[in-house]
């Protein structure tokens, strides 16, 4: 669509400039006055929740914060931006979660970070700078940061939502969990059995990764990526260099894209073998979650096998990979994929075929489409939910492997199971096909000059799409990184999905989302 | 129904555990001496409380994977605990995240008597990659004193297997 016709011809919004310097990426920049109607506008356009919303700090160049709202339309695959600069002494900025639920969350991230205020929010709680420990009036990432003398110990207090009425309780949960996990505390209110509310209290693996993005140079920064959440170490580190490279305008080899794809299947896949043995497990159904966890164990030394690394990491550079799949090591991929390939139908055979394991996960834990669309669930809950959104949708070399997304309806821990159970078959079969298609050729392009510019990266990796929005300065070092992991979009959706259901079913309906705390905490 | 599956992929994939000795050899033979130490050290059961302060997730996956039947440690007497009442020693990961400090020393508090802190993974020993970071006290030992570090990004189960009985083997750690 021609965007600017649109916006003038449809909501009369004339946008100040319109930067479509990238292929599929648009900057629209607007007035102060027409901020939230255009938002409002390509909300509808897209069809799209917020999905990223970010600040920059330009005080010090153009004495302004500039904030980018962008939208995402899946028919065209094309990134929309609100762009709106206000003067440094504002400090302030109209609200757009007021009218689109989505923005929520960002613009909490926001107010704490950059300490300008979203005018008429909702919701100004804090989300990673603990009221406990972190004092008023530091934003870390203000370019004139400096850190607190003291911290911890503050004396404030986070506001739970509060529940109110005869029988009613609370039962907090964490941060520390029984098992083996990352920490997050869980807010419960009960009446009787039922949940009635649940609150997430997230923020507690925060290690303000996205300012020490700044001031390094790509290559410092595809390793602190790898570690942002470590299941999806792939996926991050591709968001990463696919921003990277739309920056410097490279092309990347065929045979590069392909062992990347490959990859990020063989991520997608461990993940999913990881979760339907967590679902089983959190049932109580031991064996099957044994079984799960021998295959996961299968797939990590395979990684380990093809790339020198159980998680992938260090494959990915600016530009390519650099690990090679060789026609041996192809052809040893393909015949260990097909054992798990049985071995998945087995496990499946012997999930379904249990009353019980059935019963607990069968409508369990239910989030509709209509709730999901509006708080914005993206990535695997969001298609258990009926959402159709998936980045790698007519995307190379997806689209010649003949790629359709996995969509199911019904929204509950079984349809989230499935997809995982169809997602694994898929996988096998692209990774065939992307094995089959690898012809010789270079690993990786080099990036050439000196580029001062900007663009996003965007991965659909297991959980969902992982954006990072890349600016680079003048020496080729960050100056801004922002980092959006799937989770931040997706926690949300489990405290909708528990409502109603009974604390004990809680690790089912959380292990069935399985979002990442540190992804989320940044 | 289920019950039949299981039986049959029993029958036609063998006990993974009768061919550990053929699998892994290294696993196997490290075992032994851990159960071994542990036996006589600890009557039989080492337990362990996990907490994450603000890993990436991987170095979790890790220990996780140590328990899998394929590495399977709780033969050789090691065991993961919900609560620190029962453990033995604290397992650390993660760089110490600012809003996990009280939880880490609480956690650790509550663990009775005598017990180990045992960090792992690179961001625990002295912040890692976030060791610059406003928000990370950069490592375990600013906070407890640490009896043993695993090394990695995260450690392999193996390396996590092989370390553990290094702990326990040296004598006077306690
Ligand atoms: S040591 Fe590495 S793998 Fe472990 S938590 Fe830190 S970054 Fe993640």
């Amino acid at each position: 669509m021609n965007i600017r016709e649109e916006f003038k011809n449809k909501y009369q919004i004339e946008p100040i400039t319109v930067n479509t310097r990238l292929e599929d990426e648009s900057y629209l920049t607007v007035k102060h006055e027409d901020f939230i109607p255009a938002c409002l506008a390509l909300h509808k356009l897209c069809h799209s929740p917020v999905m990223m919303m970010f600040a920059e700090d330009k005080r010090k160049t153009r004495s302004c914060y500039r904030l980018n709202t962008a939208f995402y339309a899946a028919n065209t695959q094309h990134w929309y931006y609100i762009c709106l600069d206000f003067p440094g002494a504002d400090q302030e900025f109209p609200s757009v979660a007021k009218e689109i639920y989505s923005a929520t969350l960002f613009e909490r991230e926001i107010w704490e970070m950059f300490g300008i205020r979203p005018e008429g929010s909702p919701d100004l709680r804090r989300l990673r700078l603990h009221e406990e420990v972190w004092p008023e009036g530091y934003f870390p990432l203000r370019k004139d940061f400096t850190p607190p003398p003291a911290t911890g110990r503050t004396g404030q207090e986070y506001n739970f939502i509060k529940g109110e009425g005869e029988g009613l309780f609370e039962v907090p949960v964490g941060p520390v969990h029984a098992g083996i996990i990352g920490p997050g505390h869980f807010h419960f209110t009960a009446a009787g059995e039922p949940i009635i509310n649940l609150e997430l209290r997230l923020g507690f693996t925060h290690r303000g990764v996205e300012k020490l993005m700044e001031g390094k140079t790509l290559t410092e920064a595809l390793k602190l990526c790898e570690c942002v959440s470590g299941d999806a170490a792939f996926a991050h580190s591709l968001a990463c260099c696919s921003a990277a490279e739309k920056i410097f305008d490279l092309t990347v080899p065929a045979r590069a894209k392909l062992i990347r794809a490959i990859c990020l299947e063989l991520e997608r896949m461990y993940n999913h073998i990881n979760d339907i043995g967590g679902i089983a497990l959190d049932v109580g159904f031991s064996f099957a979650s044994s079984f799960a966890s021998v295959m996961k164990e299968t797939i990590l030394q395979l990684n380990d096998s093809i790339s020198g690394n159980r998680y992938l990491k260090g494959v990915n550079v600016i530009g390519g990979v650099t690990k090679d799949i060789n026609e041996r090591s192809a052809a040893g991929l393909i015949g260990k994929l097909k054992t798990l390939n049985t071995d998945l139908k087995g496990l499946e055979e012997i999930l379904f075929s249990s009353a019980s394991f059935m019963d607990r996960v069968d409508s369990t834990g239910i989030l509709r489409q209509k709730t999901a669309e509006d708080i914005g669930i993206i990535g695997l809950a969001g298609r258990a939910s009926g959402l159709t959104l998936d980045l790698r949708t007519n995307t190379e070399p997806y689209r010649l492997a003949g790629f359709k997304p996995i969509v199911l309806g019904t929204g509950d821990a079984l349809a989230r199971l499935k997809i995982r159970l169809l997602e694994f078959k898929q996988s096998v079969q692209l990774i065939n096909s992307f094995a089959g298609q690898l012809a010789s050729g270079a690993l990786a392009s080099i990036p050439a000059g000196i580029k001062e510019d900007f663009a996003l990266g965007a991965v659909e990796g297991w959980r969902g799409p992982v954006l990072y929005w890349l600016k680079l300065d003048s020496n080729q070092k960050i100056e801004r990184c922002k980092i959006t992991d799937p989770s931040f979009h997706n926690w949300e959706g489990l405290s909708y999905a528990v409502q109603g259901e009974i604390i004990p079913d809680f690790p089912l309906c959380n292990k069935s989302f399985d979002l990442s705390y540190s992804g989320n905490d940044l | 129904m289920a019950i039949l599956k299981i039986i049959k992929n029993r029958l036609v994939k063998g006990i993974v555990d009768l061919r550990r000795e053929e699998l892994m050899p290294e696993i196997e033979a490290l075992g032994k001496e851990l159960k071994r130490v542990i036996n006589r050290r600890f009557r039989g059961s080492f337990h362990l409380r996990e907490v994450d302060t603000g890993s990436c997730g991987a170095c979790e996956s890790e220990i996780i994977a140590t328990t899998n039947p394929i590495y399977d440690v709780q033969r050789f007497g090691v065991n993961f605990v919900a609560s620190p009442k029962h453990a033995d020693a604290l397992l650390v990961t993660g760089p110490v995240s600012r809003n996990m400090l009280l939880a880490l020393q609480k956690t650790y508090e509550a663990i009775p008597g005598e017990k180990f802190v045992i960090t792992l993974g690179d961001c625990a020993l002295n912040g890692g990659l976030f060791k610059d970071s406003y928000y990370t006290l950069g490592g375990v030992d600013k906070v407890l004193k640490v009896d043993l570090h695993i090394p990695g990004c995260p450690p392999t189960p193996t390396e996590i297997i092989k370390r553990l009985l290094s702990l326990l083997i040296a004598p006077g750690e306690i």
